[in-house]
């Protein structure tokens, strides 16, 4: 309690208050309430844990691959092996974290940046993280059966089609992606409602973080993106399982069409994956400059406009493939264009930098590591915009090397950054310092040794995805120095996520706002109470926590025996009305559980649809049953907006 | 967390029951001397009471690859020449009920190897013995007489009839038991 | 093979090591690329290690001079893009195949995992097939045709040009022009199944007299067996499962899903340039392939007492 007062717009007397909103909001004990809780801190950290449990899996592939390409004609894998192993490995992190780790830091911070109470739609939020969870043990159980999809993790037809893939291999790897893109939809909707219709009075659309302007653009392009994958996915369940043609030139369908459908979505996917990071950047760089971010308008313009030219350059994922020359200008050129956003990006983080008081701290560090990785990414990424170069480099280790440097450089170290600096927040204590800028050298010493040497490899022949290579090519040396820098890589990665382990537990006590942070997370306690502010605050500026935040008014008034939220507008986030968020309910997890079951059962008989449809509807019905007045959902009768109380 | 375990463990027994088989891939099968004890009886006249030979199973039958396999195999080796893609022109029939010769795995088995009376040819000693029986689970497809989940989707070719794991179960007429 | 010793693994699959035009202009566009982009990452270091590093003094406005800064930034960083855009977009315009008389007609067909490559030729009878290792006379364009009969493939000689995908049901294109003689290794750059990492093929560029030379003996059906032990390793062939799915012209042997044989002796290497054409590899890629490369579509094969040897002998003997 006495934490809770000493937060900047806790009012005196408030204990009574507490209590009411605390008995309403904490979560029961119990298995049953375990699976029924739709509190977005739960879920936010079951997503964060889930997710980092698939990246471990993902690297130890990793692991096996690097250990196989040591050394030429090597034979630790087979050839059968490396192929499902490396299949994995890409859908694994592409899939099954780098997309939702994002996802889940934004389901636990995006509700407090704002300053509400919850997350919109928080049962469809349990399901959305039941569903990718039941999607992932789904893929790992179909591996360790010798069932894992085997064509790459962009899957290409005819290889990945009924008759050059036979058994259910490619059919697990199609259903995961319904799993992980129903998943990830669902999430990106929460997303865009709780920053357009949630935030505090006073946030108008330009006071918001930018880290909450990147993760509006990003669900925006989930929402754009992940319809076209779903549509490839389930083409190529039907062609394999129906006997449809979409993809059997023979019959009307083409094999391009995959590629096309399926880079609509992957181009705007890694976009998807860096967008947060770069948010994440701007909140860190911000704390621990001690300074606004220079150019504000210019930051959220730059994000924008990567987003929508993000959706026009999937082309260049097919410059090999004979598509006219012109056409192909277009997409080199767009390819080039989208680097002046991310241009001016840096340009103003450097600004920042330059004009404030850097405190080295690990996150801080692992930004400037992140500048270091990502502008090599980026440039190589100019490179590969260029149709001549392309040809020669496409497929070689030469893209492995440039998506590493893009997405473990443009995303994981931004990630590990904002983990290490929102750690206090979600558990209170502090993560320790030195085993942070240890494991933040290890990671970037490691991850420069392994992915560098692999543009060289690329350029003198190695192409992707062979399991072995033989020793007169004279690749040899340079995969070796590749896997030492893994083994390296993989020592930071475990220092890191030791780190966290051990200071969940027993890390210093962290106060409510331990680096003096601007925005409105830091105004609650470590952690946050299940209610995130005993008073929802009212904001006045970019850094509201930097601007007398103990004068600034609270919203008073919001009812304490039930879960009452305040809904504002879109533009200004004037007050508009209140809003009655539902209790916790088993009936997400039931039909989550439902429809893995349908969407599983659908690989092997067509019976699944109709016979799944009908119990997963009957069990939506149940969650969406309305219940009698003054319970839940409705309303109460419209008195005016909430106080505000100096 | 232990109920996630348990749900793990659940789901992986009962994909087990399915998965096994039917994924392997096998490619390093050593093709065994010609003239063997899997090609049946042709006479049942014996010294002696006469027992008929112990079952012989198709190795391949559950197996998703094999079958792929059989399939390009129907092409390469031109059985596609005279029983063109199941149904029959030069030669008979395959995706009907009729089995001339006998339906049981080592009765087509032994019809590739030995050839038949009126213009099957003979491989024996030209197609290595495993992709026979390749070749034996791919035309035991045709009729329906494998399970489902490893029966093979359409081909990437014009379509000439419905694919392998659409077919009905077309159960072989019975052949009346061979008298001793 | 002792050519390939003596390349001490250098240089005959590098992009950075052209000995074709096409490559070569590329590798020019590749310098310029180079050049600029570790300028632009040395700036970038050189600026963000002075903003994090400097020593801070008194605090004044400087957001005035840093708006000037990050405006010429960009429209420094736009307008060497445009730069950049313009010289790949000419250099894309110079290696774009350009019908050429004399040029010679090429198709290569990708299999799984093996290039099929036929010597086109307006007249019928001078055309025959050949796999796995493609010889070209310097300084003539050689247009290939690339076709695929089963999963996507492409084909990518680094020294010679960049790649180019083989999609079934499409019909693409490739020029080489090689500028100096030599042997030039190329792999299959698109992920096609279990042994795409074993699908390559060579690329001889010699003097176009050696070229000539070398249709005119390609062009004839294969020679006949002139000692005795070859006689009896024709007999082993045809009456073994090889012809069902190899060719050897002059011959019965007429299969084909697999490489044509006609010449095959004359190949530095089996297996689509992955194992040495030498007695000891190309006995156990007859009797155990799968060992040497599993999943491929050769079958193991039983050998009697007596009949590899002669076998051997009589694919040697096919020059």
């Amino acid at each position: 309690m006495s934490a809770m007062d000493a937060t900047p717009y806790a009012l005196p007397n408030s204990d009574a208050e507490h209590e009411q909103l605390q008995e309403i909001w904490a979560p029961k004990r119990g298995l049953f309430s375990w699976f029924a809780q739709i509190d977005h801190h739960s879920i936010g950290r079951r997503f964060i844990f889930t997710a980092f449990v698939w990246f471990g899996l993902g690297g130890l592939l990793a692991a096996l691959m690097r250990i196989q390409l040591a050394k030429p004609n090597n034979t630790f894998l087979s050839a059968d092996q490396y192929n499902q192993i490396f299949t994995m490995h890409g859908t694994t992190m592409m899939f099954l974290f780098a997309v939702p780790v994002m996802e889940a830091v934004a389901i636990y911070m995006i509700p407090l940046m704002v300053g509400t109470r919850a997350l919109a739609f928080p049962r469809a939020n349990a399901y959305a993280y039941y569903l990718f969870l039941f999607g992932g043990i789904m893929l790992y159980v179909a591996f360790f059966l010798n069932m894992g999809p085997d064509a790459g993790w962009f899957n290409y037809v005819p290889l990945a089609g009924p008759e050059f893939s036979p058994g259910k291999r490619i059919d697990i790897w199609a259903q995961l992606v319904n799993f992980t893109e129903i998943s990830a939809l669902t999430v990106a909707v929460e997303i865009i409602v709780t920053i357009f219709k949630m935030r505090a009075p006073g946030m108008s659309i330009n006071r918001m973080p930018l880290y909450v302007w990147s993760m509006l653009v990003t669900a925006f392009m989930i929402v754009f993106a992940m319809p076209s994958v779903m549509t490839a996915s389930n083409f190529i369940g039907l062609d394999r399982l129906v006997g449809t043609h979409f993809f059997n030139r023979a019959e009307g369908g083409d094999v391009l069409l995959w590629q096309h459908l399926f880079w609509f979505f992957g181009h705007p996917e890694v976009y998807i994956i860096f967008i947060p990071g770069l948010g994440m950047v701007s909140a860190i760089i911000e704390a621990f400059c001690h300074r606004r971010i220079f150019g504000y308008t210019a930051m959220v313009m730059s994000l924008v406009a990567t987003a929508f030219i993000g959706f026009g350059l999937w082309v260049h994922h097919m410059f090999a493939v004979g598509l006219p020359q012109s056409g192909q200008s277009f997409f080199t050129a767009a390819s080039m264009m989208i680097a002046i956003p991310s241009g001016i990006q840096i340009f103003c983080w450097i600004a920042t930098i330059w004009m404030g008081k850097p405190n080295f701290r690990p996150p801080l560090m692992f930004v400037l590591g992140f500048v270091a990785i990502f502008v090599i990414g980026g440039l190589t990424g100019v490179m590969l915009a260029s149709v001549p170069i392309d040809l020669q480099v496409h497929d070689t280790f030469f893209v492995v090397a440039h998506l590493h440097y893009v997405l473990i450089g443009g995303a994981v170290f931004p990630l590990l950054a904002a983990l290490f600096y929102w750690f206090p927040k979600m558990t209170g204590r502090l993560m320790n310092e030195r085993v942070g800028h240890i494991s933040f050298w290890l990671a970037f010493i490691g991850f420069n040794v392994t992915f560098f040497p692999q543009h060289k490899l690329g350029l003198v022949g190695m192409t992707r995805r062979i399991y072995t290579y033989l020793p007169e090519t004279g690749w040899g040396p340079l995969n070796l120095l590749s896997t030492i820098g893994a083994g390296i890589l993989a020592l930071g990665m475990i220092a890191y996520v030791g780190n966290a382990l051990y200071s969940m537990k027993w890390g210093p006590i962290a106060g409510s706002n331990p680096w003096d942070g601007a925005t409105l997370e830091w105004a609650t306690t470590s952690p946050p109470p299940h209610y995130n502010f005993l008073h929802i605050p009212t904001v006045s500026g970019l850094e509201p926590l930097w601007n007398n935040p103990e004068n600034a008014p609270v919203v008073t008034g919001l009812a304490t025996d039930k879960r009452e939220l305040l809904i504002t507008r879109m533009l200004d986030a004037e007050p508009d009305h209140r809003f009655v968020f539902p209790n916790p309910s088993i009936w997400p997890f039931i039909s989550a559980v439902s429809t893995a079951g349908m969407l599983v059962s659908l690989l092997f008989s067509a019976w699944a649809l109709p016979i799944g449809t009908v119990i997963v509807a009957i069990f939506l019905t149940l969650w969406f049953w309305p219940t009698t007045p003054k319970k839940e959902g409705e309303e109460p009768p419209n008195d005016g907006a909430a106080e505000a109380v100096a | 967390m232990r109920i996630r375990g348990i749900v793990l463990l659940a789901a992986a027994a009962v994909a087990a029951l399915t998965a096994c088989e039917r994924e392997e891939r096998r490619f390093r099968e050593m093709p065994s001397a010609a003239g063997r004890r899997n090609t049946e009886r042709l006479v049942t006249l014996v010294p002696g009471p006469y027992t008929p030979d112990v079952r012989v199973k198709n190795p391949y039958e559950r197996n998703a690859f094999a079958i792929s396999e059989g399939k390009r195999l129907f092409t390469w080796y031109n059985c596609v020449g005279c029983h063109a893609n199941g149904g029959g022109g030069m030669g008979p029939p395959l995706m009907d009920d009729r089995w001339r010769y006998g339906s049981d795995p080592e009765n087509i088995f032994a019809t590739i190897v030995e050839g038949r009376p009126n213009g099957m040819p003979s491989f024996r000693g030209k197609i290595p013995e495993y992709q026979v029986w390749q070749l034996v689970a791919f035309v035991q497809s045709l009729s329906g007489n494998v399970p489902k989940d490893a029966a093979s989707g359409r081909s990437d070719d014009m379509q000439a009839r419905k694919q392998e794991q659409a077919v009905p179960d077309i159960k072989p007429e019975r052949e009346p038991a061979p008298q001793p | 093979m002792t050519l390939l010793a003596l390349l001490s693994g250098r240089g005959f699959q590098s992009a950075l090591e052209p000995a074709g035009t096409h490559a070569a202009r590329i590798a020019r566009l590749w310098d310029i690329f180079l050049i600029v982009s570790v300028v632009v990452w040395v700036l970038v270091m050189i600026a963000l290690l002075m903003a994090a590093f400097r020593r801070r003094r008194a605090q004044h406005d400087e957001t005035a001079g840093a708006t000037n800064t990050v405006s010429i930034a960009t429209g420094i960083t736009a307008v060497t893009l445009f730069a950049l855009l313009v010289s790949s977009v000419l250099t894309g315009r110079s290696i774009v195949d350009k019908t050429a008389p004399g040029a010679l007609q090429l198709i290569v067909t990708g299999h799984q995992w093996w290039w099929q490559v036929e010597y086109d030729d307006p007249q019928k009878s001078n055309r025959f097939q050949d796999a796995n290792e493609i010889t070209i006379p310097v300084g003539v364009p050689v247009n290939i045709q690339l076709r695929s009969s089963d999963v996507i493939h492409s084909f990518w000689v680094p020294n010679l040009n960049g790649k180019q995908d083989l999609i079934p049901g499409h019909d693409g294109t490739i020029q080489l022009l090689a500028n100096k003689p030599g042997v030039y290794r190329g792999q299959c750059a698109e992920f096609c199944g279990l042994q795409h990492a074993k699908m390559s093929l060579w690329i001889n560029a010699v003097t176009p007299d050696e070229y000539a030379k070398w249709l005119a003996s390609s062009r004839q059906p294969s020679k006949i067996p002139s000692t005795p032990e070859q006689r009896i390793g024709q007999q082993v062939f045809m009456s073994s499962p090889c012809p069902l799915c190899h060719t050897i012209q002059g011959t019965d042997a007429g299969g084909k899903t697999a490489p044509d044989l006609t010449h095959f002796a004359s190949r530095r290497s089996i297996a689509a340039a992955t194992l040495p054409n030498r007695r000891g590899y190309l006995a156990g890629w007859i009797v155990d392939p799968q060992h040497l490369k599993p999943g491929s579509q050769m079958p193991p094969m039983l050998m009697k007492q007596g009949e590899l040897e002669p076998l051997l002998a009589y694919l040697e003997s096919l020059q």
